[in-house]
């Protein structure tokens, strides 16, 4: 039997033909990453070829990694393997992998969502033989109401927030999420304040994209300024000493999980937004029906269901096991997850 | 309807007692009457009966939604809510109605005598024409019960702020069985009527659980102490020849326990009793499995009647002559349920008393507690002897002493998708115990299932275990490596056909993550059923 272009194994999706990983979970030598979140973009691989907007993100989680930037589209071969990277607008410098040998062509996306966001590269559709996609919301649970709307009802929060002189605190993925938020926010009803953490992520995007002004809350921050403002925080902060400093507030927290009413009143969030970096039901269907794939994978997220579903409309659809673990305000799982170490995680 | 849902939503997600109360009372002031006896009664559990039956809901949703019905049905699952699912899966729409919520749920009253194509039609124009929330609300009304913390006692606040009609009277008006289709307004608030009453059971009045040292409750001759009985808890009403037992759940369920029948006649009327129902087998309690055969069943037949006879253990007396006394004394109220148990108990009825008990001191309620296993207790109940009958939880008169659980090791082997909430978390987990087969291999067996007890923290760690472990996948489920060990509590435990180990524990949930043990040094099914009482 022919050998697979890419296959899964126990450290990521391994391309024996050139000799290297997509987004492996294990360190490996060679390693070709498609955004900077944590759980694509691992520590320890040797080398790290990437999109070239990733490289001052990853690097400033990572250290002094070698690693080596690429534009949208440029393509290089390795072994007779053709890789190329193409925008797949989940985050700043997210992108699809293209990889073509002997005219089959696979692509892997990452994480990825359909609409343009307005700050990442907007996701393009790439034809393709085989499709390796996210399923993070891969239910018919999940449809998006467009960005617009959702910021409009952000900025109206705040607004009335700021009315009743209460700080509003709004939740955000650090790398993504936050600068997505701070993007589309008002600048006029008010000031913008960051958490530390937001704050370092967002001037490293700032070198690359525009953003609105940002202010650092420090311990000198007066409790006045804040007063009527907007924070941008990690999920972490949620129930932290850090928070109490905005007394009185009310906190909002964005992410596609909130489309469920639970998943609000567990994390005992005041208001939700649904707004997701991910693609939702629609948006998965009608980009791999683009892509003109016939082959699916589906690596993380409601995978057994999607994949089910697109069998039954005639793909050729598989589940593969992967250790992408989505980024949508779970708390920033992520980060911890680097410093948890499971005993028996190596079964 | 609009600002039906708009209150269901500020209720829904909000989890600050203030901001419910006062977007209840707003409600109440600008809502119709028809419309606030409606909500009166959603809130309070008392919706219409069910027009369509969920099977057809799904159905139905799920040919809207252009989706087969097991994607459906995995949606539900993971969504944890039917009336939700169905609003997320519907393509949506950005309408509101103008209808008000009466004319709703009068359409709906109307809807059940329909035909199914009439029905389908029904639900199937207002799914369309109704925005997210309005479209879960309308749905919820359908399916039932509103769950979205509001009790019973915070919805009378808000309703007293609104009226300004006293709490403790509308909380004792609402109670029992009023239909809210054939009542106004003013006759189920604001009027008082003595007629009503004949049924009427009086508001519980609940302990809290003792947090500190039983000593910090003062001089131990100011308390009476009594076990606590693991039954139902009861008030057994005998006015105008009418006998009437209501269970805590504010449910009417007299003709659940046809044995208690022969109060009448015996038990003088205007006599109402506080009690704990009990499963009497063979001159013992049974366990609550027993108990369990008697709640669920409409239909009571001799031969259950025989097999799982009930009893009423009284603890209070709340009304006597026909008055009133819950603002008597506990003591004087105990004499007098004392003197009424001494005149009664030569005619056979199923009718106890809990034995009261005055302590000389702090320690001997550490030896009263050691017996109650064997009493089949749950552990121990304090009430100040100069203290009125309170309503709802308040702390102060009443402590409970609970035993502390059951407790085993036991191995994760199996993990499901939480729900709701816990969505996209595996957080739902089976546990297995050890059993020697008939080979004499020792394997692991299933005992119970758990699925709270950990932190948010430790719920990660144990799903990204999960999904690094998974040996097999059935739908929804996956067995997993066995290796992770937990202690598992318990409040109650029985030998049963029905359960693979031969055991079935009441309430189990994870005490903590046993890190220090491997799964060889977990317990075993034999130690399990060491644990059975008697």
């Amino acid at each position: 039997m022919k050998q697979p272009l890419l296959a899964f194994n126990d450290k990521g999706i391994y391309c024996a033909q050139a000799d290297l990983y997509l987004d492996p979970w294990r360190a490996v030598p060679k390693a070709i990453i498609t955004h900077g979140h944590s759980d694509h973009a691992r520590w320890g691989h040797g080398r790290y070829i990437t999109h070239h907007m990733n490289v001052p993100i990853i690097k400033h989680r990572l250290g002094d990694i070698n690693v080596t930037g690429k534009e949208w589209g440029e393509t290089f071969t390795i072994n007779g393997v053709a890789f190329s990277f193409h925008p797949a607008g989940h985050i700043v410098g997210s992108s699809q992998v293209r990889v073509e040998y002997k005219g089959e062509i696979w692509v892997f996306t990452g994480d990825y969502k359909t609409e343009d966001d307005g700050l990442s590269t907007p996701y393009e559709v790439i034809k393709c033989h085989t499709f390796i996609t996210e399923n993070t919301f891969g239910l018919p649970c999940f449809k998006w109401t467009p960005q617009q709307e959702v910021m409009n009802d952000i900025n109206t929060w705040w607004t009335q927030n700021k009315a009743e002189g209460q700080t509003s605190v709004l939740f955000g993925y650090t790398l993504g999420k936050a600068q997505r938020l701070l993007k589309h926010l008002d600048p006029s009803i008010g000031r913008i304040f960051t958490h530390g953490a937001v704050e370092n992520m967002t001037n490293i995007i700032r070198t690359m994209v525009d953003l609105p002004e940002t202010v650092l809350i420090t311990p000198e921050t007066k409790k006045e300024d804040l007063q009527g403002s907007i924070v941008l925080a990690p999920p972490s902060a949620h129930g932290s000493p850090w928070i109490k400093r905005m007394t009185p507030y009310v906190t909002g927290t964005a992410s596609g999980w909130m489309a469920f009413r639970g998943a609000r009143r567990r994390r005992a969030i005041d208001k939700g937004f649904v707004l997701s970096d991910h693609c939702d039901w629609t948006g998965l269907l009608e980009s791999i029906q683009a892509t003109g794939a016939e082959k699916i994978i589906c690596t993380h997220g409601y995978s057994d269901i999607f994949s089910a579903y697109l069998r039954e409309l005639g793909y050729d659809a598989r589940t593969e096991q992967s250790q992408y673990e989505g980024d949508e305000g779970e708390t920033d799982t992520k980060e911890s997850n680097e410093t948890v170490t499971m005993e028996g995680g190596d079964l | 309807m609009k600002y039906f849902a708009e209150l269901i939503k500020t209720l829904d997600s909000s989890n600050k007692t203030n901001i419910k109360v006062d977007a209840l009372t707003q409600y109440f002031r600008r809502a119709s009457d028809t419309d606030k006896v409606w909500t009166i009664a959603i809130l309070s559990h008392r919706r219409p009966p069910r027009p369509v039956n969920t099977t057809l809901l799904r159905l139905w949703a799920a040919e809207l939604a252009n989706i087969p019905l097991w994607l459906f049905e995995d949606s539900y699952h993971i969504v944890g809510d039917l009336a939700e699912t169905i609003a997320l899966v519907i393509p949506a729409s950005k309408n509101h109605s103008e209808k008000t919520l009466t004319e709703f749920v009068e359409e709906m009253i109307l809807l059940k005598k329909k035909t199914d194509t009439q029905k389908k039609e029904y639900l199937h124009n207002n799914w369309l024409s109704l925005n997210y929330y309005e479209r879960f609300v309308f749905t919820k009304l359908i399916t039932g019960s509103f769950r979205i913390g509001v009790s019973q006692k915070l919805m009378t606040r808000a309703l007293s702020k609104a009226t300004g009609v006293d709490e403790d009277i509308l909380a004792y008006k609402l109670m029992g069985d009023w239909d809210p289709a054939n009542i106004s307004f003013q006759d189920l608030v604001l009027e008082e009527k003595a007629q009503d009453f004949l049924s009427k059971p009086y508001p519980f009045y609940l302990a809290y659980a003792i947090e500190s040292e039983i000593e910090d409750l003062g001089d131990v001759s100011n308390w009476s102490t009594e076990h606590k009985w693991d039954g139902i808890r009861s008030q057994t009403i005998v006015r105008n020849d009418q006998l009437y037992v209501w269970s805590r759940g504010e449910e009417l369920v007299t003709d659940k326990y046809p044995e208690f029948n022969s109060f009448l006649g015996v038990i003088p009327n205007g006599t109402v009793i506080d009690g704990e129902i009990l499963p009497w087998i063979e001159d013992n309690i049974g366990s609550f499995n027993d108990l369990q055969t008697r709640i669920g069943r409409k239909v009571v037949t001799p031969a259950l009647l025989k097999k799982t006879p009930v009893i009423i253990r009284a603890y209070d007396l709340l009304e006597w002559n026909g008055n009133d006394i819950r603002n008597l004394p506990y003591n004087e109220r105990r004499n007098l349920l004392e003197n009424l148990y001494e005149q009664v108990k030569n005619f056979q009825l199923p009718l106890q008393i809990s034995e009261r008990i005055q302590l000389k001191d702090w320690k001997e309620a550490l030896r009263e507690k050691a017996k109650a296993r064997d009493l089949r207790s749950e552990g121990l109940m304090f009430k100040r002897n100069d203290s009125t009958y309170g309503v709802g939880r308040k702390k102060g008169d009443w402590w409970k002493w609970k035993l502390d659980p059951f407790s085993i090791d036991a191995v994760l082997t199996y993990a499901m998708r939480g729900s709701g909430r816990r969505a996209n978390l595996f957080t739902d987990y089976t546990f297995a115990l050890w059993q020697t087969n008939d080979d004499g291999n020792k394997e692991l067996v299933t005992f119970a299932k758990a699925y709270s007890g950990l932190t948010d923290a430790e719920f990660r760690m144990v799903d990204d275990y999960i999904k690094k472990n998974t040996l097999e996948r059935f739908g929804p489920v996956r067995s997993v490596t066995p290796k992770l060990v937990f202690e598992i509590g318990f409040e109650g435990i029985a030998f049963s056909g029905r359960h693979k180990s031969g055991v079935a524990t009441r309430f189990p949930r994870i005490l903590r993550w046993r890190h220090d043990k491997t799964i060889e040094e977990a317990n075993t099914i034999d130690d399990l059923k060491a644990m059975i009482p008697g």
